[in-house]
């Protein structure tokens, strides 16, 4: 005779897989019992995405997409977010819990990124599940994209503007393309509109979508870990990888503490210093949009900062540099690549370096922003090392790995300041680093010394 | 972790490195004061000095009983433009007009000490140091400038409690022959009704009441902060002691 609980649980299994999908994902999912500090931003970008979508959903009961002007002047879209701040029992909690939660999200994402550079987490088998993270990421910065014109500040306007007129750069469509994505000739109560149709629905279902595409190709492959060892190489008499523990209640538990710990900064940033001096929330932006007013000084937040100056590094002088640096691919395919290779960057060669003389350069710098994201998905296949972690890496990855992320910062802190002659050279320096890190990775990888990889994962 | 945190410390130094450049603004350090006393007062200077042009479209009239006020002494002393406790701190000039009398339509201040902020200093800074800065301009068609905010639409209205000042300014050479102009210091020509101290004070005190009005809730917001981030650290030893019970037998 079964308990009743029991034989509720078996009337949905016999119908619904619940046991099986809360054992093949969590209670029987093994996860290396190695993972460091690293390991908790996962986690923690799903914790801020469920934050995200919760305040979201209360925020669009108050908030409304309108920039016509109410009886005081100012626009109603701008006023509604006053509204939610004062007038709401509990708005201002909310509302500063998402502008936070943005900004939170992406330093928890650029995180679980590097964790990945570090150990090699997108290395075979799990290409997909880092392309698929690529992918979030750039839906990531369309989400947030879209989000900051909501406010209708100077900077939502002001920073849509800037970015959607960058696609009239674009050579023979370009013009008409800036017109349809605007609905208008200019960032008007059209755009606001689509924008906030995109950023409540479009795009978060599509991030919803790839986040469990990401989980299904992490959890058919299994996590790596800070050795990259792969623990299904060993396994007991059951068939458990010996290095291996079940996910939960080990990680969930850990992963409570990783929460409460994130918590805790989370809220002494909303709760002490809601604007984050200016780059959670410009200052800027507490003045409602005018299009008749532009500001002096347009920043985008600080989770583009570094494509930004990507995008400004290119300017026509820059061109040559670019030029240079595709023929130098090109040539290194024709003495290394397979034919495929051949192929892939003598076309490439063909339309670029030509191209480079008749197109503005405002169109290569937009095309440079977007390579700059789009090339984190190739790092599966450029990454050419025998080892996946650091930890086993040599000299050469761990010191191109180091100027990367030190021109990647300076990308950011430069992007966030007017350009001056100075800081533009800066920049294109560092946009060649950038570049250069992806590009000779196949390179230093293999000429690398490598240490040896232990049989099992290392753990105190 | 030696490799991390050499290149923590490089990335987090690099900054340092491209200096920062621009228009330098000195501001004063605005005394903000969050005392009932200090913000009463400057709901009065405000209602009495600014609300006349300014609109405070986002803030209730009875919100200011957060500030110590009755609803009857916010009806009886602060209310010229509306009927109800409950309404907005609308302002009765017309914005088309506003923009003939002054050459610009004057902004809603509701939120202006947060849009005042900048690498600078503060809003309430800004605003504080703003304030005080007026000095007779024959040039200007309301006979007045600022030296914070050049060439600025509005004239003096606090004129009668600071009185009037004229500003020395001379002339400096950057060096490759550009002459420009370098504020030294302003002169009292007519005393007002107040002393230099308390006209300062009193503009403090309304500098609070602007602070306080970009964001009623912010008081309210660290009280609440304290006990989260309190209750949140219960949370963690909780979960950090649970994460090592469950660990002890992971070898």
């Amino acid at each position: 005779m079964t308990s009743k609980p029991q034989a509720l649980l078996n009337w949905i299994d016999e119908r619904f897989p619940l046991t099986s999908t809360y054992k093949a994902h969590l209670a029987e999912y093994y996860a290396p019992k190695n993972f460091n500090f690293w390991y908790f931003f996962g986690s923690l970008a799903l914790l801020v995405l469920v934050i995200q979508i919760v305040t979201g959903i209360f925020l669009v009961m108050h908030y409304k997409p309108d920039a016509s002007l109410n009886a005081a002047g100012v626009p109603v879209a701008f006023a509604s977010v006053e509204y939610i701040m004062r007038d709401v029992p509990g708005g201002w909690i909310i509302r500063y819990m998402h502008s936070t939660g943005a900004s939170a999200f992406f330093v928890v994402v650029y995180l679980h990124m590097f964790r990945g550079l570090l150990y090699g987490s997108y290395r075979k088998p799990r290409e997909l599940v880092w392309v698929f993270g690529t992918l979030i990421f750039l839906c990531l910065m369309a989400e947030a994209f879209m989000g900051y014109l909501l406010p209708w500040g100077q900077m939502s306007f002001w920073g849509a503007q800037v970015i959607v007129n960058l696609f009239a750069a674009i050579p023979v469509i370009g013009p008409d393309l800036s017109v349809f994505i605007r609905g208008d000739y200019v960032v008007s109560d059209a755009t606001l509109n689509r924008f906030f149709a995109f950023h409540v629905i479009a795009v978060p279902l599509v991030l919803l979508g790839l986040v469990v595409a990401h989980l299904v190709a992490l959890h058919e492959v299994g996590s790596n870990n800070p050795d990259g060892v792969e623990i299904k190489k060993k396994k007991d008499a059951k068939g458990v990888p010996l290095d291996g523990i079940p996910f939960h209640p080990y990680y969930t538990v850990k992963d409570i503490f990783g929460v409460a710990v994130f918590l805790i900064v989370f809220s002494a940033i909303l709760f002490f210093a809601p604007e984050g001096g200016g780059y959670f929330l410009e200052f800027n932006n507490f003045i409602p949009a005018d299009p008749l007013k532009t500001p002096p000084h347009i920043a985008p937040v600080w989770y583009f900062t570094p494509f930004y100056s990507i995008l400004r590094a290119v300017t026509s002088d820059f061109l040559i540099i670019m030029q240079a640096g595709v023929a130098a691919i090109w040539v290194w395919s024709l003495m290394r690549a397979p034919f495929i290779g051949k192929a892939i960057a003598t076309a490439a060669a063909v339309v670029l370096i030509p191209g480079m003389f008749f197109i503005d350069a405002k169109f290569w710098g937009v095309v440079m922003m977007g390579a700059g994201v789009v090339v984190l998905g190739f790092l599966p296949w450029l990454d050419q090392s025998p080892v996946l972690s650091i930890r086993y890496k040599g000299a050469l990855t761990k010191t191109a790995i180091a100027i990367f992320v030190v021109a990647f910062v300076i990308l950011g802190y430069l992007g966030v300041l007017p350009p001056t002659p100075m800081r533009n050279l800066t920049a294109q320096i560092c946009t060649v680093i950038y570049f250069a890190f992806f590009a000779l990775m196949p390179i230093y990888t293999k000429l690398d010394k490598t240490k040896p990889v232990p049989e099992r994962v290392t753990w105190k | 972790m030696k490799f991390l945190r050499a290149v923590a410390l490089v990335a987090l130094a690099s900054p340092l490195v491209a200096n920062a450049a621009g228009a330098e603004l000195h501001l004063d350090k605005a005394p903000v004061s969050f005392e009932n006393k200090s913000l009463q007062n400057g709901a009065k200077l405000f209602v009495n000095y600014c609300l006349n042009c300014h609109g405070a479209s986002f803030l209730r009239y009875n919100r200011l009983k957060d500030i110590g006020l009755t609803e009857d002494q916010i009806r009886d002393n602060l209310m010229f433009t509306a009927d109800k406790v409950g309404e907005q701190m609308k302002v009765a000039i017309r914005a088309d007009e506003a923009k003939a009398w002054f050459g610009a339509t004057p902004p809603d201040l509701t939120v202006i000490a947060r849009a005042r902020a900048s690498e600078f200093g503060s809003g309430a800074d800004w605003l504080y140091t703003y304030l005080r800065s007026f000095y007779r301009d024959e040039k200007r068609p309301t006979g007045w400038n600022n030296t914070v905010f050049a060439n600025v639409g509005m004239p003096h209205v606090l004129w009668e409690l600071q009185g009037e000042q004229v500003a020395r300014f001379a002339e400096k050479d950057d060096g490759s022959g550009n002459k420009t102009k370098h504020f030294e210091g302003f002169e009292v020509v007519k005393a007002g009704k107040m002393e230099k101290a308390e006209y300062d004070q009193n503009v403090a005190d309304l500098v609070s009441f602007i602070v306080w009005m970009g964001e009623p809730a912010q008081q309210t917001r660290k009280q609440i902060g304290v006990v989260v981030i309190a209750v949140l650290s219960l949370l963690a030893l909780v979960a950090f002691a649970l994460k090592k019970a469950y660990w002890k037998d992971v070898h």
